[in-house]
């Protein structure tokens, strides 16, 4: 392997993708602009329930409950029910996703220290919405209770009082931005270099390139390394956009950050190079790269459905997910802060990976080059 | 002569289809040795096996003293190919384009400048270095990738169907070109489907079906058909093809564009014998005379007489 060979390639590929407009938006402008998109779309938070009221208690406590309700920021009071039989209505038409009934005599069972129930009733079609409403709606009463002396009334026999760790404001946008980077990247690298050898045969140049005395893994790495270059200046700007603009923390270590998103890409654009040269032509090989890398990522590796929830045949099938190390890691880095030995698994997995990606590349040039 | 190539029972199989069948050759240092053939007769396929691009199924050639399968690592460094596609990078410039064949052949330092230098020149292309190579016009680019393939002075260049699509006079100049490096004892390796171009060649070898059928210089392949070549003119020759090549004393009739040339046994006997045919099929002859025979007529005798 000569070193000089290989910057040669380098060096044709980057003049080939400074003079290629639209290389370089997928290169850099795409990836920014899915961060936006993904990170405002798919916050997965509860916020502003339209909450129904029927009170059939009409006094100063009932309403005071309401209020609570209200000022939350977790539920907004739309509309005022007259009759039990509304409630259907309204929650069927969707005009509210709960209904909050508070029973005549509220008041006087506060004042009497006995348990005052109250009733909540949801839209249980959006079940994560449902449950998440649900959980909000128990804190709010419990704070109510907790509130003035009227502490014996609503009380539970038994209290939990839960901290919540590493997100304490448990903000979905913070479990689901360090993970749609590694999303955004399955994408983007496979892709970009799943172009890059079908173009060479589609436009007739790699017969030329294949006659030289240029070795494959000199054709492999030198076509790797600027891709390398962009996929890492990706994973900055998309960790520095969320970090500025979603205030996600950043709590672990930077160059372990960059090593496990080296091998990550080393894999994902390995695997692109091994598809743009087995199928040879840039629309198949786009398309294989985007089933190959994107659908697994974005489906099982835990970005968004958890994987400890799946049946375990599609548990035991994530496994040879790589994004789901890489969200792993992200999500480890960003949020908790750990390092190589709590996510060693997942470096060992991103490893494979990228032996498997490299090792793909360099045999599916075997025919053509020594 | 020293031997630059030689090939003993080179075969290439495709599953059960044959594409180079038991060839054998040997060409000399500073020679122009062209493949002639149609679509599919395995000149491609031959020059893929002698640049290592291809393994044989069978059979072994030697460029340069080195075994195309055995020795293909250190072959690459010591050959220029080029190949049918023009197949430099359109969205590099000229310049561009030739530091990358720099790089990749191991062309450095102070020879790296002459061979730009002399490349840019010999193409035509000096003060033009910073041009896009997609923006040139065919004969130009042509030119380029040739000084391209030659940039590290390989003692064997193979040209695969050189000059496909380029003008007769650019196909001229760039004859001139291969003509230059073969007087400075590179051997030409060129393959083509053009007569005109086979001509250019010191020795020819014709192809049909994965077969050489012939191997000679033009001069003798030409001179070989001694049988006489009638060249006939009429209102229909498709028609008249039909009507004179079951005649007795014809060896071989085919059209040529709208003529007719017809191979015969005996000059004297065959001229009435034609008329005649014709007549009754119809037709009237314009004209008719005597021809040399071309290497296209060369070609098809061949072809005719190999059982194709």
């Amino acid at each position: 392997m000569s070193g000089r060979r290989l910057m040669a390639v380098a060096r044709k590929e980057v003049i080939q993708l400074r003079r290629d407009p639209r290389s370089l938006v997928l290169a850099f402008l795409l990836p920014l602009l899915l961060v936006l998109i993904f990170a405002y779309a798919t916050t997965l938070d509860v916020r502003d329930v339209r909450l129904g009221v029927l009170d059939r208690d009409r006094t100063a406590e009932s309403r005071l409950l309401v209020d609570a309700f209200e000022e939350s920021g977790y539920f907004s009071v739309r509309r005022h029910l007259e009759r039990y039989g509304d409630v259907d209505r309204l929650l069927v038409e969707g005009k509210v996703s709960a209904v909050l009934v508070i029973p005549r005599d509220f008041a006087v069972d506060l004042a009497a220290g006995r348990a005052a129930p109250v009733q909540l009733l949801l839209d249980g079609s959006d079940a994560n919405t449902a449950t998440i409403a649900l959980g909000y709606a128990d804190a709010i009463t419990a704070g109510f209770a907790a509130d003035a002396g009227r502490a014996g009334a609503l009380r539970p026999p038994v209290e939990a009082d839960a901290r919540v760790w590493y997100n304490e404001t448990l903000e979905s946008r913070n479990m689901i931005v360090p993970g749609l980077i590694a999303v955004l990247m399955s994408i983007i690298a496979a892709m970009l270099t799943s172009l890059t050898i079908a173009r060479e045969w589609e436009r007739g140049t790699m017969e030329q390139l294949v006659a030289t005395p240029v070795h494959r893994l000199e054709v492999v790495f030198g076509k790797l390394l600027p891709y390398i270059g962009i996929g890492l200046v990706d994973v900055a700007l998309a960790s520095l956009v969320s970090m500025l603009l979603f205030d996600v923390p950043l709590r672990g270590s930077v160059p372990f950050l960059l090593g496990t998103t080296l091998l990550f890409l080393l894999g994902a654009q390995g695997l692109g190079i091994f598809l743009s040269a087995a199928l040879r032509s840039q629309v198949l090989a786009t398309q294989a790269a985007i089933m190959v890398t994107y659908l697994p990522a974005l489906l099982l590796s835990g970005f968004i459905f958890a994987i400890a929830n799946m049946p375990s045949v599609l548990r035991l099938l994530s496994y040879v997910v790589p994004a789901r190390y890489y969200i792993e890691i992200a999500r480890g880095v960003f949020l908790k802060g750990v390092g190589p030995d709590a996510l060693a698994g997942a470096t060992i997995g991103l490893a494979l990976y990228s032996l498997l990606g490299i090792g793909l590349a360099v045999r599916a040039f075997r025919k053509e080059i020594a | 002569m020293n031997a630059a190539v030689s090939v003993r029972g080179l075969s290439k199989r495709f599953g059960a289809f044959v594409a180079v069948d038991r060839v054998s050759f040997e060409i000399g240092e500073g020679e122009v040795f062209g493949f002639l053939g149609p679509n599919g007769a395995g000149k491609t396929t031959t020059i893929k096996m002698l640049t290592g691009l291809l393994d044989p199924t069978s059979g072994e050639a030697r460029i340069a003293g080195l075994d195309v399968v055995g020795d293909r690592w250190a072959l690459k460094s010591r050959i220029g190919y080029m190949s049918q596609l023009f197949s430099l990078y359109g969205d590099l410039t000229v310049a561009e384009n030739i530091d990358l064949f720099a790089g990749l052949y191991g062309v450095r330092g102070r020879r790296r400048e002459e061979r730009r230098a002399w490349i840019l020149e010999m193409a035509g292309l000096a003060g033009q270095a910073g041009r896009l190579t997609a923006e040139l016009p065919l004969g130009f680019k042509q030119r380029l990738a040739l000084g391209c393939a030659v940039i590290h002075g390989p003692p064997v260049l193979f040209l695969d169907e050189p000059t496909s699509g380029v003008d007769p006079i650019a196909r001229r100049s760039f004859w001139d070109l291969i003509y230059e490096l073969s007087g400075h004892g590179t051997t030409v390796i060129v393959s083509t489907h053009y007569m005109e171009e086979a001509e250019y060649c010191h020795r020819l070898a014709l192809m049909n079906r994965g077969c050489l059928i012939a191997l000679d210089r033009p001069a003798v392949l030409r001179a070989s058909m001694s049988e006489p070549l009638l060249e006939l003119r009429t209102e229909d020759p498709a028609r008249a093809v039909e009507a004179v090549r079951s005649l007795p004393g014809v060896t071989e009739a085919s059209m040529y564009g709208r003529r007719l040339h017809v191979l015969v046994k005996d000059e004297e006997r065959a001229r009435p014998a034609l008329a005649e045919a014709l007549r009754a099929a119809g037709l009237e002859i314009r004209s008719i005379r005597r021809i040399e025979p071309a290497l296209e007529d060369v070609f098809v005798a061949r072809v005719r007489a190999a059982g194709g």
